[in-house]
């Protein structure tokens, strides 16, 4: 299997490790009528332990929804949020679609990349880093648009781009534009996109600057809804 | 509308303000659930003919009737009926449903109950993007919230009626947007189209029958309870009704998130965002979003209407305007949307799979000047090959940016094979430029 295998082979779980996650993998399958709809945030879920999908993860997957790992493997591959190596514990992501790239996001990028030395879904050696070049991530009135481990970072600049970076490296906190106090990592993330809550909902604003402007002219201007 | 002056209308955005606008408390002190309290006093069917009455089109992009999609759901079939939200918003430029549902996720609780309750359905799923973190823990909460508070669960209420409705998360591609590849994904494969028929109302998540609509379709369904269909068909104009979020973006002077009558023109919209930005004038804009054919200065006056755009070549598609001023080179912009249509192209079918590669391909050698005149045609050929020909509508899409932008700017392809290069300073477009 090792040889044709599409992730890294990964350390088998320890009995903790396993136990917990099949705890998780219970829960979650029971939020569906059919159990392979839980193949996703299982996929979520043992990111959210290795960091990346490996070997060990995509054959947990397969014996607790009963399917093969060839099946598994299939959908992990289909999906950029699966990662295939670990990524830097912040993933930190610049959209290029056309909007972000015009505004800036293609100087964001050129600029960031080879401040940090590493191009697209590569990792810093220390770990601490890797990069990505990200599609449209519905934020376009906040162009251009920079993500921390799936958190916004709007209305950026190269020269933010690389302080938040700097900052991020040397453990400086730097809390999302629209997200909670502070950062959380890319394996915390990936629990809370397998559908476990993290409690930090009543972080952060409610709204960005961008979201609210419409609703500002409207109340300036004494317009409602008839 | 005629003649006069086109306002805001703030419905959905109207709470957006409030600093705890996403929580249940915030909701309710707006009146928020009193909407769900009527319904459940109403007949299922009367809630479907008030959503009929009230002419909302689905706001995902192809403006289906909503009430229309779901008086064909299936009846009979001995499986469960489900109700699917589809929150993936992917297509470049959409940017409306994402704030909504960090600031206002009760608004579509809301409307995902009175929805299922007129359908029947008693699962419901939103399937959100993975991308959007913050916005899955304020769903994931007012979904926690609706549930202590009795909105969700058994007996809703006090109603009878019960509904289990789960927040899951996608994991990036594009694709997972277009419906039947969304129920594919959610049923936990990989995501690509289905062949329709059958449409998902006949057999949809799991073989039953299915309701997939936007978020955006969903989050209005309470106002048209609360406030009745003749309200909502009070705004808007003929056979678009009711009010959008219009999203503006780029070369703005105030880009964000405004919220009006379906049918109010760009000029009116750009007037309330302040213009384009300072010294620079319009060029080009999406109506809704880079599968909708690009428009120019001389579209300013489209009503934006499902009708009018339509009738001036392009599709209202999800309001998202995108909006670019001078500086921009427009082969660069169809370029990098033709990376993007490449990249999530799903691979299933020929035309799309292949088309899109090949358009990168040949955008790529005209960017960097390298083409010929003949080279347009040849593009425009293999984007008529795509177009209508692809199992889904992503391989539509791909070839609106080829087609309009050849239309409109076809000296601007030709000025770079007589440049030999891209004539235009990038650094000039950027939010820092000139
Ligand atoms: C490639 C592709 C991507 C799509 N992405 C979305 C999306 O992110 N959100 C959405 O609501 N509809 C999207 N759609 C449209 C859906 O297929 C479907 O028409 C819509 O969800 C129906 O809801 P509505 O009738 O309420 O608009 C997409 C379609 C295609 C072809
Ligand atoms: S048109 Fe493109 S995205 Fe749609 S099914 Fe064909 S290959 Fe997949
Ligand atoms: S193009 Fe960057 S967020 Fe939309």
């Amino acid at each position: 299997m090792s040889s044709t295998s599409h992730f890294p082979e990964g350390s088998p779980y320890d009995v903790e490790t396993r136990q917990r996650l099949e705890q998780d993998a219970k829960e979650i399958i029971a939020r569906y009528p059919k159990t392979r709809s839980a193949l996703l945030p299982m996929l979520h879920l043992v990111q959210s332990v290795d960091g990346c999908v490996t070997q060990e993860g995509v054959n947990f997957c397969a014996a607790v929804l009963d399917v093969t790992p060839a099946q598994v493997t299939g959908v992990a591959t289909f999906y950029t949020q699966y990662k295939r190596r670990p990524m830097g514990d912040y993933h930190v992501g610049v959209c290029i679609n056309t909007l972000c790239a015009v505004l800036g996001g293609d100087e964001i990028w050129d600029a960031l990349s080879e401040h940090v030395g590493v191009g697209h879904d590569e990792v810093t050696e220390d770990g601490k880093v890797s990069l990505e070049r990200l599609e449209c991530n519905a934020a376009c009135d906040f162009a251009p648009v920079m993500m921390v481990n799936w958190e916004f970072y709007d209305n950026q600049t190269p020269e933010t781009a690389k302080r938040l970076v700097d900052d991020l490296r040397a453990g400086r906190p730097v809390p999302p534009t629209r997200g909670p106090d502070s950062l959380c990592t890319f394996k915390q993330a990936s629990r809370v996109l397998a559908g476990f809550p993290d409690g930090r909902a009543n972080e952060g604003v409610q709204a960005g600057p961008e979201s609210v402007v419409g609703l500002e002219l409207a109340k300036e201007k004494g317009w409602e809804a008839p | 509308m005629g003649g006069a002056v086109t306002t805001l209308t703030p419905v959905l955005t109207r709470n957006w303000d409030q600093a705890d606008s996403f929580t249940l408390a915030g909701y309710e002190r707006d009146g928020g659930y009193s909407s769900l309290r009527q319904a459940l006093t109403m007949e299922p069917s009367a809630i479907v003919e008030a959503v009929k009455d009230s002419g909302l089109r689905g706001r995902g992009g192809a403006g289906f009737p909503t009430g229309m999609k779901w008086g064909f759901l299936a009846q009979g079939t001995g499986k469960p009926t489900y109700l699917v939200v589809n929150a993936d918003e992917s297509e470049p430029g959409t940017c409306k449903d994402i704030p909504l549902m960090l600031a206002n996720p009760h608004v579509l609780v809301e409307g995902i109950v009175i929805s299922s309750f007129a359908i029947g359905a008693h699962q419901a799923f939103i399937y959100v993007r993975g991308e959007v973190l913050h916005v899955i823990r304020r769903l994931q909460q007012a979904v926690a919230e609706a549930y202590e508070a009795g909105y969700l669960g058994t007996d809703i209420l006090g109603s009878g009626f019960d509904l289990e409705l789960v927040v899951h998360a996608g994991a990036g591609a594009y694709i997972c947007g277009e419906e039947t590849a969304l129920l594919d994904s959610l049923e936990g494969f990989r995501g690509q189209p289905r062949l329709k028929p059958p449409f998902p109302a006949v057999a949809g998540l799991y073989g039953g029958p299915t309701v997939v609509n936007n978020v955006e379709s969903i989050a209005s369904v309470p106002s048209i309870v609360g406030r009745g269909a003749d309200w909502f068909a009070s705004m808007g104009t003929e056979k678009s009704k009711g009010f959008g979020i219009f999203s503006l973006s780029g070369h703005v002077t105030r880009p964000g998130q405004y919220e009006a009558p379906l049918g109010i023109t760009l000029r009116e919209l750009l007037e309330m965002a302040g213009g384009i930005r300072e010294g620079h004038e319009l060029k080009f804009w999406t109506p809704g979003g880079s599968s909708t054919p690009i428009f120019t200065a001389e579209h300013l006056d489209v009503p934006l209407d499902f009708e009018s755009v339509g009738a001036a070549g392009s599709m209202l598609g999800t309001r998202a305007l995108q909006i670019f001023d001078e500086t921009t080179c427009v082969v660069r912009a169809v370029s990098r949307w033709t990376d993007f249509y490449a990249h999530e192209s799903c691979g299933k079918c020929t035309p799309c799979r292949e088309g899109t590669y090949w358009l990168k391909q040949m955008l790529k050698r005209l960017d960097a000047g390298q083409g010929t005149e003949e080279d347009l045609s040849t593009m425009n050929d293999i984007a008529d090959n795509i177009l209508g020909r692809s199992f889904c509508a992503l391989g539509d899409g791909a070839t609106s940016p080829i087609h309009s932008s050849i239309k409109y700017f076809r000296e601007e392809y030709l000025a770079h094979f007589t440049h030999g290069g891209c004539p235009f300073d990038p650094a000039k477009s950027t939010k820092w430029g000139a």
